[in-house]
């Protein structure tokens, strides 16, 4: 893998072509149009000020911060179980992998040893966890591009037996709160595994009719194609992780890379992309949904018996002992990564997390760029932020 | 061709809709609040306070050790320890919640107060329709409001329930067995002396009015 090693070039907004007619009385005025917090294509209360000539990108910033609640803050005035719930609302789409690279930081931290059977469990939901963020941004995708309602909707028939799963065996369909630090909270529910069997084993076939409604459409290749591209040099410099990163063309996933959890049991590739526009990006998510079910399928074979939790696990007057640890595990969003400083207190010392979507937005201005303002929007889509995450 | 892709597209779509006129799995959404889904036995929704026997004042099981009030990650429980005791379940004389609220409006159905409690006194509840018309009124949920009786948590939550029936019942037998080692063992020793779980040795308070917990 390449590092870009010089710094990009200072931008000259002088040099994008004027796109008014020379001579008129509008020659050379730009426009600036803030879009959001409250604007229905910014997926929560996100600002984009844009500067715009006629209808291209001259100059685009991103504001957050409207959905600040601070998390960190709290977390380092709270017992160590104390966050977990509050790691659910980070990334409302996907609570159980915010739930799991928590648990990860931790356990390295506290030195807990997972139980097999925990391992697996874990395995299972945060793939179907990636199931049905995947599939959900998709249709936001698609909603922002004019498909409005029908491929959403889709998506979220499906998403919603997702969600029934995670509600039979966490008792909440999005706030899980169920990973614990050392395994898991409770066992499986009687008939949870069949369940999940039937969704794995229908999935393909909605994965297919979802492909075919779309993914040939002549208005979304026109829409995706070329548009939002990002540089593979600028997307490593810029730390970009996850599907964005690999639409680039990076091999780069945290599941290869790191072999968290148990995930060098599993067979399984990393798509990759080749043009790192906003098409590879969708793509992208569709081909990871079926290595999902790949990986879904190995581990529903295998699951062992045996304790859920770690014995020495102890729920109340937590205290792990000094030292410091980054967990890590790879989000649908890309690489979530928890760091922790403990001085021995019941709560950490310093908490922070490494947000993914956060991250991938910090290059949007240079997706956008000499682009029009609908593809904006698009790229904006395809970058797959969640405000709760990128805020926190 | 140009606009194939749309024709594909349009065909799923046309497949959709009349595959819901064909097979009802297709219809996935219900009319509610006329139908109702059965919810999953997990579900956790507002915790509420799990009393023995007829009179929820008399049978709470909560003692006031107040480790839920500190666990709650949002800090939404109220608890002001009894200055009296009375017997809990296995009869040891136990402080008692003189006041125990829980504010609705802050509570986020984290399940972390029934995790912590060793009392199996708090629960979570399945009810989810909690809206109500007056904002400061009764959003603040008192312990007369939070009682409930253990036959409820038995048909709400029955695997839970089981379990945690029997972990009471376990901590009964070895207090019995303890109490009764106890007895012969001062009757040997002859000197004879009131148990400490002997009703007289208690007493039990009248029924609380509102609390009194600034708001």
């Amino acid at each position: 893998m390449s590092v870009a090693t010089e710094s990009p070039a200072p931008r000259n907004y002088e040099v994008v072509p004027k796109t008014s007619p020379e001579g008129s009385e509008l020659d050379g005025e730009l426009l600036e149009v803030a879009m959001g917090p409250q604007h229905p294509s910014t997926h929560g209360v996100f600002r984009m000020d844009v500067v715009l000539d006629g209808e291209t990108v001259v100059k685009l910033k991103p504001v957050f911060g409207y959905l600040h609640r601070n998390h960190e803050k709290i977390a380092e005035n709270t017992s160590y179980l104390g966050s977990m719930p509050y790691t659910d609302r980070l990334d409302y789409f996907c609570s159980l992998t915010n739930n799991w690279a928590y648990a990860l930081a931790v356990e390295k931290l506290a030195g807990l040893q997972v139980p097999e059977r925990a391992e697996f469990i874990r395995v299972i939901t945060a793939e179907l966890t990636r199931l049905q963020n995947h599939t959900s941004v998709c249709g936001f995708l698609l909603q922002d591009m004019g498909a409005l309602g029908t491929p959403l909707m889709y998506a979220f028939r499906e998403r919603e037996k997702i969600l029934d799963l995670f509600e039979s065996l966490t008792g909440a369909r999005m706030m899980c709160n169920y990973m614990r630090f050392g395994g898991c909270r409770c066992d499986l529910p009687p008939g949870w595994l069949d369940r999940v069997r039937k969704i794995v084993g229908d999935f393909p076939q909605f994965l297919d009719s979802y492909e075919a409604l779309l993914n040939t459409n002549e208005i979304l290749l026109a829409r995706t194609q070329g548009v939002g591209r990002l540089p593979r040099e600028l997307a490593i410099s810029a730390g970009v992780t996850g599907p964005m990163l690999r639409a680039c063309g990076v091999d780069y996933d945290i599941r290869k890379v790191d072999h968290y959890g148990i995930y060098d049991r599993f067979e399984f590739r990393i798509p990759l992309g080749e043009q790192g526009d906003v098409y590879d990006r969708y793509m992208i998510r569709l081909l990871e949904i079926r290595e999902s079910l790949k990986i879904l399928q190995q581990a529903l074979k295998e699951v062992p018996g045996g304790p859920i939790i770690d014995p020495k696990a102890k729920l109340r007057s937590f205290r792990p002992k000094v030292g410091e640890a980054y967990g890590r595990i790879e989000g649908p969003k890309g690489e979530l990564g928890f760091y922790l400083i403990s001085d021995g207190s019941p709560n950490p010392y310093r908490y922070r997390v490494r947000p993914p979507s956060l991250i991938n937005l910090t290059i949007l201005e240079d997706m956008c760029l000499g682009q029009s303002v609908a593809d904006a929007v698009v790229t904006l889509g395809s970058v797959d932020i969640v405000l709760g995450e990128v805020d926190r | 061709m140009l606009g194939s892709g749309i024709l594909k597209g349009l065909a799923e779509t046309a497949k959709n809709f009349v595959g819901s006129y064909i097979d009802e799995s297709g219809l996935t959404t219900i009319e509610y609040p006329d139908e109702r889904q059965t919810l999953a036995e997990n579900t956790r929704q507002f915790p509420f306070l799990v009393f023995d026997g007829d009179d929820a004042m008399k049978g709470l099981r909560c003692v006031s050790c107040q480790i839920c009030e500190k666990e709650c990650p949002p800090q939404c429980i109220f608890i002001v320890k009894s200055k009296d005791k009375k017997p809990d379940h296995v009869g040891k004389p136990q402080f008692y919640p003189a006041t125990f609220d829980i504010d609705l409006s802050v509570c986020m159905s984290c399940q972390i107060c029934v995790e912590v409690c060793p009392f199996e006194a708090i629960k979570m509840d399945t009810e989810f329709e909690l809206s109500t018309s007056d904002r400061f009124g009764q959003l603040l949920l008192h312990k007369g409001q939070l009682a409930k009786p253990n036959s409820h948590f038995q048909e709400i939550h029955p695997t839970d329930a089981a379990v945690s029936d029997a972990a009471l019942a376990a901590d009964k037998a070895k207090a019995e067995a303890k109490a009764a080692a106890d007895a012969k063992a001062k009757a040997e020793a002859g000197i004879p002396r009131p148990l400490a779980s002997s009703p007289e040795a208690v007493t039990i308070p009248p029924a609380l009015g509102p609390p009194n917990l600034p708001m």
